[in-house]
Order: C-alpha cells, then structure tokens, then sequence
C-alpha cells in the first residue's frame, strides 16, 4: 500500500494546492521586494510591484533569474534575511563556471528536509529502514538533503559520503542497508564493485534506491534495478532552489512529483522565454513560494522536461516532471546536429554495455569529429578481432539511427574513462579551445 | 577433447602487457602459452595457463575484462609439414579455423597447436579419423 510522509499535503485536492500556492506567492514576492535589492530592481525595470501578483496566472508578468544572475549576485546579493538568521549554506560545485551558494534559515532546512522525507517515504521508506547516504557530505547538497530527510522519517542513518567503495559494501552487508542514496553513476559502480568483491544481489539487503544529481535513463534505472535487486527511484533538486527533493518519484515510476506547496512549476521556450502549455517540452522555471533565507522567482533550471497533471495511481495530486531529457545547455551542436548525451548513453544500454562512456568532440579543419569511448563488457567481450569489429561498427551504426550523424567508436578496458565517484565526465569538447 | 583459454581485452597502451602478466605471476600463475592479436586501438591477449578458472578470477579481480574461450589443443609432429598435415584435413572436412597458435612441446619431436574452431566436436572428430591427437590440459602441461 502507498504509504505518504505528509499526506494531508501530497493528496490535498487541486483547488487547495492552487489556493495555498496563491496566497504563499504573494506573500514571497513582496518578501523579495521588501528585502533584496536586486531583484526589486529587476521588477523595477519591468514595471512590476508586488501588487500586480495576485495569484500564480500573474506570475507570468515576473522577471526571470538565470544562473548568470545567482553568479553575479554572489555572494550576498540575493540574500532575503539577515546573516545572523541564517544557519547554513550549502553550494554548488562550480565545475561550470563560478559558485552559487545558497542560505538556509533554521525553517528552510526544516521544510528542505521534509521535501526529502516524502521522496524516501514514497520510495517505502519507514522507521525501520537503514538509509545508507553516499551521496557527497559538505558544500553539496546532496549528502546533507538526504540524510536530514532520513532523520525525519526515523530511518536508521549511515552518513557514509561518497567514495571508499569496498567499505561502502562492507557496511551494506554488516549492517544490511535496506534503502541506498546517491548519483546512478555511484549506484552502477557500486553494482560492479559488489561483483568484483565476489558478491551479487542476493548477498545485500537493499530493496530502494534513491538516484539523482545527474542525468540517467531508464535503460540505466533497469540495469541498476537488475545488479541490486532494488527498485530505484528518482529525485530532483538543485542548490538554488534548497537541494534534492524540489520533486521525487513515487511507486508509479512515470515521472516525479514536484512539492507544489513549495515550488511553482512553469515550462517555458528556452529561446523566447514564453510560458507553454501543460504537455509541452521546455525548460523548468521554479519559483520558490516559502522560502525564507534564499528565495528565488522564475529560476530557470535550464533542464528541458514535461509538466503532466495527469490523474497518479499514487493517490499524489502534486503535478509531476518528467525526468529531464537533456539541459539547454549540455547539448552538443555536432555537424549542425543536437547532440544530447542522454541519446548516447540509451543506445549503449538498450546494447548490453555500461553507461561508462565518453563523448570526445573536436574540429579537424573544418569538420567536428565525434568520437565515442565505451568501456567493453564481459558480455560484450568476444575473442576474435573480427567480432570486436563488429561489435564497435553495430553501435557506431545505433548511432547514427539515432542521431543522424556517424560517431568513431572505440572499445576501451573497464574503469579506464575518468570517473568521480560524483558525477561521471561524459563529455570532453575540444572545439572550445580552437575558438 | 578441448582445453579451456583465458582471453583478455587490452588497450593499445604502452604497459598493459606487462601488468596483466604481473597479476597473473603475483598469484603464482605460470603460462604455457600464448598469443595476442591486435588492431591500431586495442589487443587480445589468449594465455593457456593450468588454473584457467583461477586465471579468470584474479584477472576480473584486477578489472580486467576477460573471459573463457574452449579451445582444441592439437599434438603435431615437429618436422616440415607437421602443421601443414592437420590443416590439409581441416581444410578437406571444411573446417574453418578462426585463429591459431603452435609452441613447442616438452616431448622432443612434437609440438602443439591451439586451435579455435566454431564446431569442436566435428573438428575432434575429422582430426581423430585422420589419426591426429587432440590433448586435454593435463597432458598439454607436462608433455
């Protein structure tokens, strides 16, 4: 039976989500309007004042923040409460450019963490769990979201962080975890590191998982369901918006509920900024409606997806998103052709390989060159030069079914391809160092 | 009639031989064979060691990929035309042979062949008419 953390909230009727997101709307732009100068100033340049937002078919009339924004207001700048009322700050990574921190008053953290405890519940989480947490433990939000979210539920918790990997599975056999936290990417590697120590599925306890902070497919969700014998869920979040949790999966793995009585959803054209239809594929714009220390409007997440209020057999009323097919920035342009990691990593599975895979993109002369290393499996593995030929040339030929153009596809040793125990480098552009 | 082979999957790099060489010696593996065959990006490397079950294990182990391959060991008389004899009668019973490699046996006037085939059984069968001994690895270790 589906069990809900807060189900009063996460099955309320649509009329009172739509009520609770009008009144707390309103009450969050004139927050941000009374306390942060920067974006008042933004409104300002619109013509905007608090007034003209009544309710969320106002919201349109807002002016967008981008992540050039949370850069440029860094630190301080979109802070919406005094430093002495905050009680931490967490960060991204700032692999792609310059930090963005974000603050959290005692509240924020509070109604973070249950954002967190409804993903776990969602995923069968009770008090009689034992969450092993691996995602990262510090500035990321990841490590620290999950685990307050395991507190509140009452799960036994193992602060584990990232990486160790043989110790990690030493403690999932000894104190047989039961739920497991972290980026795909470390669940598969752990799937490959639990074999390598000579052990299978039917040696753990696990029975959940809950993956997020990168991009996965459902190829991928199956291939780690398979090697631990667990069902694995789906989680969304960013640091601007508080960290994981924003939206979680539930038992009907068709997309995640986003927590509607703290984030406004809106999808919109990456290229004219209009607002789209439900249904429609575009880029997520979030718009915090109780935060407190950091609340942001109309952010926009870059992450293309589809909003869908379609009728859950959950029993959740909250819209859901689903997962992200790609980031209006993470799209590669190759011959003049959109390229989306995601495409790539699909066809490898649906092939019997691993998601250990790098795309190399670099210009010869005129012409970009598109090379695909993947990491060979024992599957995959055959003992003649011939097959391993045919091999490469079936997925080099996958491929280009699927993208139009031909990529170079080459067979590399396991565990070669650079890997965090993060998140994974999928791609290497060399184009920008010509330009 | 076959002996088991390990093969494994190695990238074009300057090193990689000598480590999988040096996992296999930690673990007191001695080689009676092998061969590799390579391309511009990658090799494969096929070793007839005694423990080939333990030879896989240690190597996967080590992050290898790798895995076990039956193939035929043929004794072969060590003279002009000893080889060319048992080709000729794989080749009359149209028999196609993906790869091979010969070392020299301990018994003097013999050598061995490894032999991978697509059809063992039908290949064991045109060698035993044709009087040419197939080896199973006991034999192939100490003769």
């Amino acid at each position: 039976m589906e069990r809900y953390y807060q189900p009063e909230i996460e099955c309320a009727p649509i009329e009172k989500i739509k009520a609770w997101q009008n009144e707390k709307l309103a009450s969050q732009v004139r927050h941000v309007w009374d306390n942060v100068a920067y974006y008042r100033n933004l409104m300002q340049e619109k013509g905007v004042t608090p007034d003209d937002i009544r309710s969320t078919d106002d919201l349109y009339k807002l002016p967008f923040l981008t992540k050039t924004d949370l850069r440029d207001a860094y630190p301080y700048a979109l802070l919406a409460k005094p430093l002495s009322d905050c009680v931490r700050i967490q960060s991204t990574s700032g692999t792609t450019g310059k930090r963005v921190v974000a603050f959290y008053t005692q509240k924020d953290v509070d109604l973070w963490e249950e954002c967190c405890a409804r993903a776990i519940v969602a995923a069968g989480g009770t008090k009689d769990d034992v969450c092993q947490v691996c995602y990262g433990y510090g500035l990321f939000t990841g490590g620290p979201g999950l685990h307050g979210g395991s507190h509140k539920v009452g799960c036994l918790t193992l602060p584990m962080s990232s990486g160790n990997t043989e110790r990690q599975i030493q403690f999932m056999l000894d104190l047989q975890s039961t739920i497991l936290c972290c980026t795909p990417s470390y669940a598969v590697y752990i799937g490959e590191t639990l074999r390598e120590m000579g052990y299978s599925k039917e040696d753990i306890h696990l029975k959940a998982g809950i993956f997020g902070a990168e991009p996965w497919t459902q190829e991928m969700r199956r291939d780690i369901e398979n090697t631990l014998g667990i069902r694995a869920y789906d989680i969304y979040g960013l640091t601007e918006t508080s960290g994981p949790g924003v939206s979680f999966e539930c038992s009907e793995q068709t997309g995640m509920h986003i927590n509607e009585d703290h984030f406004l959803a809106e999808i919109i054209d990456p290229n004219t900024g209009e607002v789209l239809p439900e249904g429609s594929k575009g880029e997520l714009v979030f718009t915090s409606l109780d935060k407190e220390a950091f609340p942001l409007l109309r952010y926009r997440t870059r992450d293309i997806c589809v909003l869908s209020r379609k009728k859950c057999s959950c029993g959740r009323t909250h819209i859901k998103m689903s997962k992200p097919m790609g980031r209006s920035d993470d799209m590669m342009i190759i011959r003049g052709v959109n390229v989306f990691p995601s495409q790539i990593e699909a066809v490898l599975l649906k092939q019997g390989y691993t998601s250990n895979y790098q795309i190399v993109v670099d210009r010869v002369g005129s012409t970009d060159t598109f090379d695909v290393y993947v990491e060979v499996t024992e599957e995959q593995f055959a003992d003649t030069v011939r097959e391993l030929t045919l091999h490469e040339e079936q997925l080099a030929g996958a491929m280009k079914l699927m993208l139009g153009i031909n990529p170079k596809v080459h067979l590399v040793q396991p565990k070669s391809i650079a890997r965090s125990e993060g998140k994974a480098v999928r791609v290497v552009d060399k184009r920008k160092l010509h330009d | 009639m076959s002996v088991k082979q390990v093969s494994v999957f190695l990238e074009n790099k300057s090193g990689q031989l000598a480590d999988v060489c040096a996992v296999l010696a930690e673990n007191g593996m001695s080689l009676r064979a092998l061969s590799i065959a390579d391309t511009k990006e990658y090799g494969i490397l096929r070793v007839i060691v005694p423990d080939a079950d333990g030879a896989l294990e240690v190597l996967r182990r080590g992050g290898y990929t790798c895995k076990l391959t039956q193939v035929l060991a043929v004794e072969i008389d060590d003279r002009p035309g000893g080889m060319a004899y048992v080709l000729q009668v794989l080749s009359e019973a149209e028999i196609s042979v993906d790869y091979a490699y010969a070392f020299i046996s301990h018994k003097a006037g013999y050598a061995h062949m490894i032999l991978r085939v697509s059809d063992i059984d039908e290949t064991v069968k045109a060698l035993t008419e044709a009087d040419i001994r197939t080896l199973e690895m006991d034999s192939l270790l100490t003769e």
